[in-house]
C-alpha cells in the first residue's frame, strides 16, 4: 500500500475515533450528572457502576429537596438561584449599559488617548485575580461591605465592563456610518445616534454581551466565596454548591439535581448566543 | 508591570477612527474638540471602574504588601495608613521563608504549562476531526463546547462524584472490567503505575479536568481558523502529491501558528492565575498546591493579608518572568 492510500484510510478511521472519543469525553459527565439527578442516594451507593437510572427509581426527591427551604427540610437552593439572579442581573445591566457608552467612544469617535485605550481595555484579565482580591477584601472589611451584594456585584462590573466594551466596540464598528450621518443630518444629537441607532441595530449583539455578563457573574466563585460566605442566605449558586458539599454534608444525588438546575439557565443562554457569541470572540483572531 | 504585558490579541485600532484626534502641529476644529469632550464623558464611567476597582487596588496590595497587618486590626486600617505605619519586606521573607516555598511556585508553573499544552492539543485534535462537514456537526460542535459553558461549580462536583473512591462510576467500572483496586484520585498524592513509575495521582487529575475544561476554548479558536485558511492551497498541494500529513505540516499548521501562539500566551495566564479549579478539586491538598491557593490560605486561614498581599506580588512577577522568556523566545524563533 502506498503511504497516499495509507494515509487516506488511516485518517478516515481516525477522524470517526476522534469524533467518538470527543464525544464521550463531553457527554459522559453530563450524562453522569444527568443520571444520577433523578436517582435516590440509596441506589447510587448501592450500585455506583449504573450510568442510567433504572426506570423504576426514577425520583424527584432529589429536585424538590434542593430547592425547598429549610423550614421545609430543604437545602434552600430557590433562595440561591434568586441571589444570583439578582447579582448577575444587576450586573449586566450596569455592564452593558456603561459598556454601550464607551464601547461607541472607542468605535466612532476621535480623542487623544484613543490608541491607549483601545490597547489596554482587556489587560485586566491579564492580571492574576488574586492581586485585586486581597486589596479589595481588606477595603471591603474596612467598610464594613462583607456580606453584601453591592460589593460583589461592584467587582463584577469593573471585571466583566473591559470584555463588554471590547465585544462591543467590534460590532459597533461594523455598523455603516452612513446610516449615523443621515440621522445627524435629520437632527439627531450624538445620544440620539446611540440610542435610534446603533441600539436598534446591535440587539443581537447586546443581548449577547448580556447573556455572557450573566453567565459570567451566575458561575463566578472566587469572590462570592470571599465577600458572601459567612451568611448563609447571601449564598450564590456556585457558593451553595460548594457550601453544601464541603460542610453541610448533602446527600450526593440531591446536589447533583442542584448542578442540573444551576446549568439549565447556563445551557439555554449558551444556545441562544451561540452563533454570534463563537463569532464574535473569534473573528478579531481568523484575520490575518 | 503594564507596560511589559503584552498587547491582548485584537486590541488593534477601532474601524474607521484615527488613533489620534488632531495633530499637534494643527489646532483642532471646535467640532473636533466637542467629539473628543463627549467621548470623554461616554468613557468616564468605564476608566472611573476600571481606575478604582483595578489600578488603585494594584497600587494599594503594595503598600498592604510592606504593612504588617493582621485581620483584626482592620478596624483602624486606612488606605493612607502605610505613611505612618512601620514599612519592611517582613512579609516577604515570611512567605518565601516557608518550607514549601518553591515547590509551591515549581508546581505552579508546572501545573499552569501542563494544562495549557495539554488542552491546546486536545483542541487542535478536536477541531482537525471536525473539520470536514458530517451529518450532525453543529450537536456535536455544541456538545464540545460543554466542559467550557458548564458552571465550574457542578463541573469541579460532577467530576469528584464520577472519580471518588466509594461511590465514583470510574473506580466501580475500572473494578469490574479491569480488576483494579479503588483509587483515590483527588485525595492520594502519588501511585505506583507498571511501566511508568510512581505519578503525582491527585495533581495530575487536576491537570486532566484543567485539560478537559478549556480544550473547547482552544477548539472554538483554532476551528474558526481552520475554516478560514483558503482552499486553493489544499489544492494545490494535492496536485504535488501531498499527502494528508504532509498537507497538515506544510499548509495546515503554518496557518494555525499565530492562532496557536495566541491562545498558549492567553491559557497559560489564565492557567497560572487559576484559584478556583484547584481550591474545587482539591482544596490544595494531596500536593495540588499552588501559589493562589496559597495566598488564600494566608488570607482567609491565617487572616494575614500583608502576607497574602506579598505572595500576590510575587505570584504576578513570576508570571511575568515567564511570559518574558516565553516572548523574547518567540521572537527569536520568528527571527530565524
Amino acid at each position: 500500500m502506498s503511504r497516499h492510500a495509507f494515509e487516506e484510510r488511516f485518517f478516515r478511521i481516525a477522524r470517526w475515533v476522534s469524533i467518538v472519543f470527543f464525544v464521550c469525553l463531553t457527554g459522559f459527565p453530563l450524562l453522569v450528572m444527568l443520571g444520577l439527578s433523578f436517582r435516590p442516594v440509596s441506589s447510587l451507593l448501592n450500585e455506583p457502576g449504573r450510568l442510567l437510572p433504572r426506570l423504576s427509581e426514577i425520583d424527584l426527591g432529589g429536585y424538590t429537596r434542593i430547592l425547598s427551604g429549610r423550614e421545609d427540610g430543604g437545602f434552600g437552593f430557590a433562595g440561591f438561584i434568586g441571589n444570583s439572579a439578582y447579582i448577575a442581573g444587576v450586573t449586566a445591566v450596569l455592564s452593558l449599559t456603561f459598556g454601550i457608552f464607551a464601547a461607541y467612544a472607542a468605535a466612532r469617535l476621535r480623542y487623544r488617548g484613543a490608541s491607549f485605550v483601545n490597547a489596554s481595555i482587556l489587560m485586566v484579565y491579564l492580571f492574576p485575580p488574586l492581586v485585586f482580591a486581597v486589596p479589595l477584601f481588606v477595603m471591603f472589611t474596612r467598610l464594613g461591605m462583607r456580606p453584601s451584594f453591592t460589593a460583589v456585584i461592584i467587582i463584577y462590573f469593573a471585571y466583566t465592563l473591559p470584555l463588554a466594551l471590547y465585544m462591543l466596540r467590534n460590532y459597533f464598528s461594523s455598523v455603516p456610518v452612513d446610516i449615523e450621518e443621515a440621522a445627524r443630518i435629520d437632527g439627531a444629537s450624538r445620544l440620539g445616534v446611540i440610542r435610534h441607532v446603533i441600539v436598534p441595530l446591535s440587539a443581537p449583539a447586546i443581548a449577547t454581551v448580556g447573556i455572557y455578563v450573566f453567565m459570567s457573574a451566575w458561575d463566578e466563585f472566587l469572590f462570592a466565596l470571599l465577600f458572601l460566605v459567612e451568611d448563609r442566605d447571601s449564598w450564590t449558586v456556585a457558593l451553595g454548591i460548594n457550601q453544601l458539599e464541603a460542610n453541610v454534608g448533602t446527600p450526593t444525588t440531591v446536589l447533583m439535581a442542584g448542578c442540573v438546575v444551576i446549568t439549565i439557565p447556563v445551557v439555554v443562554a449558551f444556545s441562544l448566543a451561540q452563533r454570534f457569541l463563537t463569532e464574535g470572540l473569534t473573528s478579531g483572531s481568523v484575520k490575518d | 508591570m503594564t507596560t511589559t504585558t503584552q498587547a491582548p490579541p485584537g486590541s488593534g485600532r477601532p474601524g474607521g477612527a484615527t488613533p489620534r484626534g488632531g495633530r499637534r502641529d494643527r489646532k483642532p476644529s471646535p467640532s473636533r474638540r466637542r467629539e473628543a469632550r463627549f467621548a470623554y464623558l461616554l468613557l468616564l464611567p468605564a476608566i472611573l471602574a476600571t481606575a478604582v476597582l483595578v489600578v488603585l487596588p494594584v497600587l494599594w496590595n503594595v503598600t498592604i504588601s510592606l504593612q504588617s497587618l493582621r485581620l483584626i486590626e482592620l478596624r483602624n486600617f486606612t488606605p493612607f495608613g502605610f505613611l505612618q505605619a512601620e514599612l519592611g519586606f517582613d512579609n516577604f521573607r515570611l512567605v518565601t521563608g516557608q518550607r514549601e516555598f518553591w515547590s509551591t511556585v515549581g508546581r505552579t508553573v508546572v501545573y499552569a504549562l501542563a494544562g495549557t499544552v495539554l488542552s491546546l492539543l486536545l483542541g487542535l485534535w478536536a477541531a482537525l476531526a471536525m473539520r470536514r462537514p458530517f451529518r450532525g456537526r453543529t450537536a456535536v460542535k455544541a456538545l464540545l463546547l460543554v466542559p467550557y459553558v458548564l458552571p465550574v461549580v457542578a463541573a469541579a462536583f460532577v467530576w469528584r462524584t464520577m472519580l471518588s473512591p466509594q461511590y465514583g462510576i470510574v473506580n466501580a467500572w475500572g473494578q469490574d472490567w479491569f480488576g483494579w483496586t479503588r483509587v483515590d484520585f483527588f485525595g492520594q498524592q502519588s501511585i505506583d503505575l507498571p511501566l511508568v513509575g510512581t505519578v503525582p495521582l491527585a495533581f495530575s487529575t487536576v491537570i486532566a479536568f484543567e485539560a478537559w475544561r478549556y480544550f473547547p476554548f482552544a477548539f472554538i479558536f483554532i476551528y474558526a481558523r481552520l475554516q478560514a485558511v483558503p482552499k486553493h492551497l489544499y489544492e494545490a498541494a494535492t496536485i504535488d502529491g501531498a499527502t494528508i500529513s504532509q498537507q497538515f505540516r506544510h499548509v495546515t499548521f503554518p496557518a494555525l501558528r499565530g492562532v496557536l501562539a495566541v491562545l498558549f500566551l492567553l491559557r497559560f495566564i489564565w492557567n497560572f492565575n487559576d484559584f478556583t479549579n484547584i481550591y474545587l478539586l482539591t482544596g490544595g491538598g494531596a500536593g495540588t498546591r499552588v501559589i493562589s491557593i496559597e495566598i488564600y490560605e494566608w488570607l482567609i486561614g491565617r487572616s494575614n493579608p500583608g502576607a497574602a498581599a506579598a505572595l500576590s506580588l510575587i505570584l504576578a512577577a513570576v508570571m511575568l518572568v515567564v511570559l518574558t522568556v516565553y516572548v523574547r523566545w518567540q521572537a527569536r524563533r520568528d527571527q530565524t
